[in-house]
């Protein structure tokens, strides 16, 4: 049975029916002569669907937030078709055992691929290397490797594993963040921080674990990942390694983009997040790191948590925010209104070159005749007021409830079947 | 005003009514029966989480004598140590009725949580927040300033006041500098470069590494407590060198001009920060500063729950 995307524009271009069979796109027929089942996307934006290098879907452990399931029909109705899931759940993904749990659940829910990281170091614990042959050659076949909640630090254990990882074309994503200069952090580091009396998270602490690691990964050939890069000084060290030749890529979380510390002043915990909003200039140079390809991609970090988690004083609550439901919305916010990006170049930031960094062959293709039709159909015209309580996560901590954001997510192709149609679960 | 989270929160006419007010229900300190009817049928709850056995006393005996019931309720540990939620507690002294809380708790910012998450209605006076906030002790304090420099009355314009010790920390501090500067007071924090926050030089004061070239030129000097945690995380090489860079002793008193005075907020640490000497004379004011904020948080609970002017 074929299906048919009609009238839809692919990359913003030119419309055309776009024709679906047996998981891949068929053929790109002039609009209104494709022939099959017709799914109306007259004047909708075509892009391939989106990859998630960073998400936290809490299973196994912490099914009271989120499953793979309830994750993975989140990311279903962001337009996403992969996502990374992230190894910081209890027990810790550092076996090959609980990634290939985590790839089953996926693989059971069916709405996206559920792409396993597995844990670089045994527990998350930072001092001994987690079996990431055995990953890499599991079932869930892990190519992406991070302590992500913790930063590797040790300079000596960063090095192996950057190294280590070289034998089945891995990547050590690296959680950016010197413990010490961090110890008890709340908040970004600054004027602000001083005036609440909430300990700072200084950018030099971010910044100087990725000046350390991608010299690292220069001196032993090595190519390592930097997650939700969160400062200007960061960006500034990307750019340099990159200038340099070192195989450096970066990712950016849709709330850097557009939130800053100015929030906390408001002691409410629904903007507490690792690493913390920052300024306005760093937002700032992080837009324009992303449309410069300094970072490559857009990564949600999605983390989701319990309400009594974020229902409580600053100091109790748990870091991190929402993010699959809504990362299209805050990229044609930052990215694609203000110009600084094209359809085509944000294809390429959040599927093309995610999928490329997690290896996942059958993603991030260009919406061309012979692709896996993993599509995701965009209403750049839309306008949507967030609420917290209709999102499909289990949890409800979005920082964007009651804003009123542009674009929305109205058709998911995974694999040629469809996930969401109009804006609702298929 | 329905709040006080922040000094901040007060102009320098909301601040002159409390002190202006502080004034006057001072005097009923001086009677022999020492309550008025004010706040009769109305409940201050004093949610303490941290331990603070002057400050709980000092708001009990400021609400008593407005004829307030007064609740103690003493959170041990915070839900950070997984006891009660802040929120369960908060639901419950609504459900008993408070009209007022007044909140002491660990983490910066609490008591603007407890005020703004709608789990209660009432008042909520931050007695001390983290490292933020302490907004009546800076009341008393410059109620203190202005009895003895400024013959108590109006504000505090063109006082000079340095406040010495660990600003990093100090929610007094913080209090003091944004409530000073809107009496139009100047002040100069003074500490080792460890303690002062991060962007303090975009504060509205000065800052010295150099207490005695600052003690001169000043009307009064706060110390603040430093405590030996503090050296322990290597804010400072030794308690010694702290003291002997930062403490006040009897050869830095007699830098002050004659008439200047000073303050500590409490608690001492007597050989550290401040020598017995200095903390035992004349010029100190701790005990006043004590039955000042009696006078001072009976204001902030009488304007804050409405009292009647004509009842003093």
């Amino acid at each position: 049975m074929s299906r048919v995307l009609r009238g839809v524009r692919p990359y913003g271009e030119n419309p055309v029916d776009i024709v679906i069979a047996d998981g891949v796109i068929v053929e790109l027929a002039p609009a209104g002569t494709g022939a099959g089942e017709v799914i109306d996307s007259d004047g909708l934006v075509a892009l391939p669907g989106f990859v998630d290098l960073h998400t936290h879907l809490r299973e196994p452990g912490r099914e009271d937030a989120e499953t793979v399931l309830t994750g993975s029909r989140a990311a279903a109705l962001g337009g996403f078709t992969c996502v990374h899931a992230m190894a910081n759940t209890n027990p810790v993904a550092d076996t090959a055992g609980v990634v290939e749990q985590v790839w089953r659940l996926g693989q059971v829910a069916g709405l996206v691929d559920v792409r396993p990281v597995g844990a670089v170091t045994v527990g998350l614990g930072g001092d001994r290397m987690a079996e990431i042959g055995a990953m890499a050659h599991s079932a869930a076949e892990v190519r992406v490797f991070s302590d992500d909640g913790k930063c590797v630090h040790d300079a000596v254990l960063m090095r192996r594993a950057l190294e280590y990882v070289k034998a089945f074309d891995g990547v050590v994503a690296q959680h950016a963040q010197e413990p010490r200069l961090t110890e008890d952090a709340q908040m970004n580091e600054g004027e602000l921080s001083g005036r609440l009396g909430l300990v700072g998270w200084p950018s030099v602490a971010e910044e100087a674990i990725i000046a350390r690691d991608v010299l690292l990964a220069e001196h032993v050939g090595s190519w390592l990942h930097v997650c939700h890069v969160s400062t200007a000084g960061s960006v500034e060290v990307i750019r340099w390694a990159k200038a340099r030749g070192v195989q450096v890529t970066a990712e950016v979380t849709p709330h850097h983009l557009i939130l800053t510390e100015d929030l906390v002043s408001s002691y409410d915990p629904i903007y507490k997040v690792n690493p913390p909003l920052r300024t306005a200039a760093d937002v700032h140079a992080l837009r324009a790191a992303l449309a410069d390809g300094t970072i490559d991609a857009i990564a949600t970090d999605h983390a989701p948590h319990p309400h009594e988690d974020k229902d409580c004083e600053w100091a109790a609550a748990a870091m991190g925010m929402l993010g699959l439901e809504t990362a299209f919305s805050i990229a044609m916010a930052t990215m694609i209104q203000p110009g600084l990006l094209s359809w085509r170049d944000l294809a390429q930031r959040m599927s093309v070159r995610p999928a490329e960094i997690g290896r996942v062959r059958t993603q991030g293709h260009d919406l061309v005749v012979g692709a896996v039709a993993n599509i995701a159909v965009v209403d750049p015209t839309a306008v949507r007021v967030i609420s917290a309580t209709d999102l499909a996560s289990s949890s409800r901590n979005t920082p964007y409830a009651g804003m009123e954001l542009p674009g929305r997510v109205v058709h998911t192709f995974f694999a040629g079947t469809p996930t969401v149609l109009d804006g609702a679960l298929a | 005003m329905k709040h006080l989270l922040s000094a901040a929160d007060l102009s320098r006419d909301d601040a002159i009514l409390v002190l202006d007010t502080a004034a006057e229900l001072a005097a009923v300190t001086d009677r022999s029966v020492k309550k008025l009817p004010t706040l009769r049928g109305r409940t201050v709850v004093n949610l303490f989480f941290e331990d603070s056995t002057r400050t709980r006393i000092s708001f009990e005996v400021a609400a008593k004598r407005l004829s307030a019931d007064v609740i103690n309720f003493a959170a041990k540990g915070s839900s950070v140590s997984k006891g009660e939620s802040l929120k369960d507690t908060a639901l419950t002294l609504e459900a008993m009725g408070a009209d007022a809380v007044v909140i002491r708790h660990g983490s910066s910012g609490a008591p603007h949580r407890l005020a703004t998450a709608g789990w209660i209605g009432g008042s909520v006076v931050n007695a001390g927040d983290g490292t933020h906030e302490h907004p009546t002790q800076a009341l008393l304090d410059a109620f203190t300033m202005r009895r003895h420099l400024r013959d108590g009355a109006g504000d505090l314009d063109g006082l000079r006041v340095a406040i010495v010790g660990d600003i990093l920390h100090s929610r007094v501090a913080r209090s003091n500098v944004l409530l000073l500067r809107t009496l139009g007071a100047h002040v100069t924090l003074v500490a080792p470069p460890t303690l002062m926050p991060y962007g303090v030089e975009s504060w509205p004061c000065d800052v010295s590494y150099d207490i005695d070239r600052v003690l001169p030129g000043v009307d009064a000097v706060m110390m603040l407590r430093v405590q030996a945690e503090r050296m322990h995380a290597a804010y400072f090489p030794s308690t010694l060198e702290y003291s002997r860079l930062y403490g006040l002793d009897a050869r830095r008193m007699g830098l002050l001009p004659p008439h200047a005075i000073v303050m500590h907020p409490g608690p001492m640490n007597r050989g550290m920060e401040i020598s017995a000497d200095v903390a035992d004379s004349s010029r100190a004011v701790m005990v006043e500063q004590v039955a000042n904020g009696v006078s001072v948080r009976m204001a902030v609970l009488y304007l804050l729950l409405g009292g009647m002017k004509e009842e003093i």
